[in-house]
């Protein structure tokens, strides 16, 4: 707590008030600030969003109806890898990035992150590695087309657009690996007095153990894909059988950092959603130390099970059990959360203000996306689903209802908080109706096309497929649509609204110390660091 | 104009809560199958199924009246407790239980999947960009299988042609793998290239065609048939467009065909015959000049 106490110390001279943010273009260039780099976190994440969900459009118009009518093949590969590394590392990694730097240290009463220049780094740093990756596209040979898993011996026929494409990752994984530093050491060093750990809002939380999570396969993901380059230009052979190597330990090491990122995009949704619910139920969280270990058990799990992606390459008897059993496991600390989020809107006083509105879909949506992920589980079944559109919409279920809406909520329930205005609650409330709908329309019969045979990443199908895929397009366009509404609202609420109070939720139950500074939130915050009962 | 009738009547279908496909319950799920294995997959699917349905429809029931009851707006007054050791052992160890009830079934299956030894037979499946190679191991009787002709033709961007005039379209080939009914028949895959996966639905496994590996699975039909299914891992451009198509036939039906195949291929091999049997070109073809 020596951190705190120096703030105290700092307090007591002189305060200078002359270091408000640069003018222009150099503010955002130079900024150190927390909320000047959580909001740039969360345009860029909200730009990547609009890319990589045009890349899918662009899919889904293709596959509308039987036949190739817009994309040729090569191009219809290119667009489903690119379409989800943007997701992945462009718009739900930065998202909650963004949201974690504007948020955590006003909850946990810091006055900024603790390593405020490297935090402008890890971000610019990113927009490097977007940058290489969608260059990436116009290279000899077409863009990156192997799938986002870059899979062996397949990437190694990538054009130029290989080395850019890992080089972006390696320019990613270095911004995640330093904004999971700074996290780590902002939560461990900066808390206000009295915020012991168990404590902490479960957004903290969650987000601690997704930093660590970060930092432990940022780098083994680095390797597999450094590996990836040598084989291409320098002749090893990791992953060439032709040369003694392996084509699937390549999808070991993917995996075993794979898995762990599934985790990294969905705890901190975990802790959104946490702090939505017992708010807008007027209640306090259900089994908050359960919360926390259940978190961390799911993290630790994430360890254990990552062959479970892997259950058709021909591993042997004993290890398809060990990653079935493994996986079946993480159905029980998931299970928990789902019922620890039940029991506190149990006898609560619920209202359904917008974020809680994104609440309420998550816990179903995702609970759905849980359910077809533990039928997954059982290997010998998996055997049928297996890279078929049954996982697509599994995954989809987790990924868009899930860490995108607790994602969507986040940002309506701190909105105000931000801008200092309330947001039109009538448009953002369309923008949910529209959005929990289409996006059942789009998911949900993804699992009937898996389930009557159809394999992922095809870019025509046979014409038993077709009419499901229709009602899969309409609901995508549905979907894309409706973002428009969110981008419109974020929009008018930064120039004007109604200025929100420093609670903003005045008839609801807002805990946590966000809520005790002004909105809009000062470029500066807990100067002074409160105490905490 | 086809397609915005098609699209119409779509969504229409899909607003009056019956699917399109609604006709035919199994275009929504899993198929049963023609191997004892795909019938024991699809019974464990069952079971797992309707174990998520019945666990649904308590949570989300719970959520439901939760949010139908305790609602602000009716003037609810929110209760202030916050955890019940009881109810969290009660919700820890009941899926728990669920859990070891789904394993020890699946366990089983796994280990009969495993199984290959007994097989009267062996088939070995090359994977390659993009098509497949199938050699009845031991018997001189190798051959090639493409994508048929016409939705080869029907495939290219904006050919024209409409696809449901295509027979079969996309999951149609020119050499089928033929295979005896009621036979089990171990098949080992491979790969000559990337990772390409070998999946017909009805015999429900699926294994990947990897380089430098072989791996096995293995096939007992009982039904003499056309089954049909794709290549499951993205192996490249074409990826979506290596189909595979296995007829089944009766014993003394197979064994005529595979003498007749062998003579073939004997007649081919002699010095003067060089000519017959050569479906393979125009898709090598095709590979030298995609790469």
């Amino acid at each position: 707590m020596s951190a705190t106490a120096t703030h105290v110390a700092g307090a007591a001279h002189d305060h200078h008030d002359d270091h408000g943010p640069a003018k222009g273009i150099m503010r955002w260039l130079t900024t150190t600030n927390h909320k000047d780099i959580g909001t740039m976190y969360l345009v860029f994440s909200l730009l990547m969003f609009l890319l990589g969900g045009a890349m899918a459009l662009v899919i889904r118009a293709e596959l509308f109806m039987p036949g190739m009518q817009i994309v040729d093949p090569g191009t219809f590969n290119t667009l489903t890898t690119v379409h989800a590394l943007i997701m992945v590392f462009g718009a739900v990694m930065p998202a909650t990035v963004g949201l974690a730097n504007w948020m955590i240290p006003m909850q946990i009463g810091a006055p900024d992150m603790a390593l405020p220049r490297m935090n402008n780094f890890s971000f610019w740093l990113l927009v490097a590695a977007f940058s290489l990756l969608i260059l990436s596209l116009f290279m000899p040979g077409g863009g990156p087309a192997a799938g986002w898993t870059l899979y062996p011996p397949l990437v190694l026929q990538t054009g130029d657009a290989l080395p850019l494409a890992i080089f972006a990752i390696h320019l990613a994984g270095a911004s995640s690996i330093m904004g999971s530093i700074n996290i780590i050491v902002t939560i461990m060093n900066l808390r206000a007095p009295g915020m012991t750990l168990l404590k902490m809002p479960l957004f903290v939380w969650t987000w601690l153990i997704t930093a660590y999570l970060l930092i432990a396969v940022m780098p083994v993901f680095a390797g597999a894909v450094t590996m990836l380059l040598t084989d291409h230009f320098f002749h090893t052979t990791f992953f060439a059988a032709a040369g003694g190597g392996d084509p699937v330990l390549y999808q070991h090491v993917f995996w075993f950092f794979g898995h762990p990122e599934v985790y990294i995009m969905i705890l901190p949704a975990f802790g959104i959603v946490s702090e939505i619910i017992p708010t807008f139920s007027r209640k306090p969280l259900f089994g908050y130390d359960s919360m926390v270990y259940a978190t961390a058990s799911i993290a630790f799990l994430s360890f254990i099970v990552w062959a479970h992606h892997m259950f058709t390459v021909g591993m042997p008897l004993a290890g398809e059990m060990f990653f079935m059993l493994s996986t079946m496991l993480i159905a029980v600390p998931t299970g928990v959360k789902v019922f620890n989020w039940t029991a506190t809107m149990w006898k609560g006083s619920l209202s359904f203000e917008p974020p809680m509105l994104f609440a309420l879909a998550f816990l179903f949506l995702f609970t759905i996306g849980g359910f077809s992920g533990l039928m997954m589980a059982i290997a010998p079944v998996d055997f049928q689903y297996h890279d078929t559109y049954f996982i697509v919409a599994h995954f989809h279920y987790v990924l868009v209802p899930g860490a995108v809406f607790a994602i969507i909520a986040g940002v309506y329930y701190w909105l105000p908080k931000w801008t200092g205005h309330m947001y039109d609650m009538k448009l953002a409330k369309a923008h949910f109706w529209a959005s929990a709908i289409f996006v059942n329309v789009l998911f949900f019969p993804q699992h009937f096309l898996g389930l009557a045979g159809m394999p992922r990443r095809i870019p025509d199908y046979s014409t038993q497929f077709a009419d499901w895929n229709m009602v899969s397009s309409i609901g995508g366009f549905g979907f894309g649509l409706s973002q428009l509404l969110f981008v419109y609202l974020i929009w008018k609420c930064v120039r004007g609204g109604a200025q929100a109070s420093a609670r903003v939720w005045d008839d609801a139950k807002t805990e946590g110390l966000e809520w005790t500074v002004p909105s809009p939130a000062p470029y500066h915050t807990f100067e002074e660091a409160p105490v905490v009962k | 104009m086809k397609t915005v009738k098609r699209a119409l009547a779509a969504c229409a279908a899909f607003l009056a809560g019956s699917g399109p496909a609604m006709a035919a319950w199994s275009d929504l799920n899993l198929r049963v199958g023609v191997t004892p294995l795909s019938r024991d997959i699809h019974g464990l699917h069952m079971l797992i199924l309707w174990i998520c349905v019945a666990i649904a429809v308590a949570v989300f029931g719970v959520m439901i009246y939760s949010i139908a009851t305790f609602r602000k707006s009716k003037g609810a007054v929110p209760a202030t407790f916050d955890h019940s050791t009881k109810a969290e052992i009660v919700w820890t160890v009941i899926p728990v239980l669920i859990l070891v009830g789904m394993a020890i079934p699946a366990a089983k299956t796994l280990v009969r999947i495993d199984d290959s030894s007994g097989a009267d037979m062996t088939i070995k499946v090359t994977g390659y960009q993009w098509k497949w190679q199938y050699e009845y191991v031991g018997q001189g009787v190798s051959y090639y299988s493409t994508l048929a002709q016409a939705s080869n033709f029907a495939r290219e961007l904006r050919s024209g042609v409409d696809p449901y005039s295509v027979q079969n379209y996309l999951l149609d080939v020119d050499h089928p793998l033929v295979l005896p009914q009621g036979v089990k028949v171990r098949v080992l895959v491979t790969s000559a290239d990337v990772i390409h996966s070998w999946w017909v639905p009805d015999f429900a496994i699926k294994k990947d065609a990897i380089p430098g590996y072989i791996n096995e699975l293995w096939i007992l039909a009982d039904q003499a048939g056309t089954f049909r299914g794709q290549c499951v891992e993205l192996c490249g451009r074409d990826h979506g467009f290596m189909p595979i198509v296995v007829e089944v036939k009766p014993r003394a039906e197979f064994d005529a065909w595979l003498a007749e195949q062998k003579a073939a291929t004997q007649a081919a091999n002699a010095p003067a015959t060089q000519v017959a049997l050569n479906h393979v070109e125009p898709a090598a073809v095709r590979v030298a000049a995609a790469e």
